[in-house]
């Protein structure tokens, strides 16, 4: 117990924060959410021109700066990549893609659950799914390979990055998007939302705080260590959202959400099985990138143009439901997802011995 | 004595590496990372699986795992 205290600590001051950061401004179950607030910053980047959805979103640029921080502190900042970049990135799009066919990264699906949203509960178990899927293939040697010690300034380029937006959103010059409608046009003052950022970011560095891991080391090696922070953070979301008076429960008329089972579930798949690939969800990509990993950076970049995507070819769910697009590119996805986990297994490997046998024989 | 290199593997690659080493019945290995993270979660590993001893040396990049039951 001693040895979880910690993240559960953090698992619970971040979903308090959560609340708060909803009481304060934020979208409706919305505190802190990886995949809608990357896609409010490639909205304000110009990179779609869903005019709802459009805002440098604080957190972000926070969580991870705060992450650099902790790293150099605790002098853990190293520049790493080299590990399969660009399936990387690959992966980081679908993993955008599902989550915002479901509406929601899986930190944002937790605290939907703790709103009192059961389609977020739907999703939980499209993303157990797609976790259990994605150990499958890491049972059967799936590895994007290791990764590599990189040149030292390259780990800064990415926090730097997050200080240009930062500026940005400050100066707010005319070619940045502002919403001034819908969730985009929702959000807390500045200066909290960044603090909460920092002190979000910061507290998942120390505790390696992540929300498929919880999941997937239960599963694979019975360890609860990270799944104690997943709990901590639920529990802290709904208390918080009781206390101000933000919890109501039910499926039909969800904030920021829609009630297809079906598509709730298979968005969620998409992005367990693509997260388990990347070794992560989209937070703790952030945090990664924060400590200087360029794979983690990659791959927040390609949720960042995963996003755009997803407004622009009109695949992105609403509260009215999955558009037509959003299912085929789904399906799409799936394919590929399925292709990246076998080739990058020992299964073609595998066959390919069997086929030689036969040959042989 | 089974060895281990670890190093530059994500989450959760090495923990898996030490399990599949340990599958086959092995009672003393060397692991080696490169980061705490896989560090902090090959020692949990191997603590919930019966490694009583666990020693730890770093150097440089390098941080080795020496542990027995």
């Amino acid at each position: 117990m001693e040895n979880k205290k910690g993240i559960i600590i953090a698992g619970a001051v971040i979903g308090l924060m959560s609340a708060l950061l909803v009481k304060m401004g934020n979208p409706a179950n919305m505190g802190v959410c990886i995949a809608c607030f990357i896609r409010d910053i490639a909205g304000a980047l110009g990179m779609h021109r869903a005019a709802v959805v459009q805002y440098i979103r604080p957190e972000v640029i926070g969580i991870v700066l705060g992450s650099f921080i902790m790293s150099i502190g605790f002098k853990e900042f190293k520049s790493t990549g080299g590990s399969s970049p660009f399936t990387r990135f690959f992966l980081g799009a679908l993993v955008m893609i599902g989550a915002l066919i479901f509406l929601g990264c899986p930190l944002r699906m937790v605290l939907r659950m703790a709103g009192g949203d059961l389609n977020a509960i739907v999703g939980l178990a499209g993303f157990a799914v797609g976790i259990v899927i994605g150990i499958f293939f890491l049972n059967k040697g799936f590895s994007l390979k290791r990764s590599y010690t990189q040149s030292p300034i390259d780990g800064y380029v990415f926090p730097g990055a997050m200080v240009g937006l930062l500026v940005l959103l400050l100066v707010a010059p005319a070619f940045i998007f502002f919403s001034e409608s819908g969730p985009g046009s929702m959000a807390a003052p500045v200066m909290l939302s960044l603090g909460v950022g920092l002190i979000a970011g910061a507290l998942a560095q120390r505790t390696r705080l992540c929300m498929v891991g919880g999941i997937r080391d239960v599963v694979m090696f019975k360890d609860t260590y990270l799944i104690s922070g997943f709990l901590a953070l639920f529990v802290a979301a709904l208390v918080g959202n009781m206390a101000f008076g933000s919890f109501s429960l039910g499926f039909e008329g969800q904030p920021i959400a829609h009630s297809d089972a079906l598509w709730n579930f298979l968005g969620m798949t998409l992005a367990g099985w693509g997260s388990v690939l990347l070794g992560g969800c989209p937070l703790r990509q952030l945090i990664l990138a924060g400590e200087g990993s360029s794979d983690s950076a990659v791959a927040v970049a390609g949720m960042l143009v995963g996003a755009a995507f997803a407004h622009n070819f009109g695949l992105a769910a609403s509260p009215n439901g999955v558009p037509a697009n959003g299912k085929v590119a789904a399906m799409i996805l799936f394919a590929v997802v399925a292709i990246i986990s076998v080739v990058n297994s020992d299964l073609l490997q595998a066959s390919d011995v069997k086929k030689g046998a036969a040959q042989n024989a | 004595m089974l060895n281990v290199d670890a190093r530059g593997m994500s989450c959760p690659q090495p923990v898996l590496m030490v399990k599949k080493a340990i599958a086959s019945g092995g009672s003393a290995l060397e692991v080696v990372v490169d980061n705490n993270t896989a560090k902090n979660n090959v020692q949990r590993f191997l603590k919930n699986n019966g490694f009583t001893s666990i020693e730890i040396k770093e150097e440089g990049e390098n941080i080795t795992l020496k542990a027995s039951k």
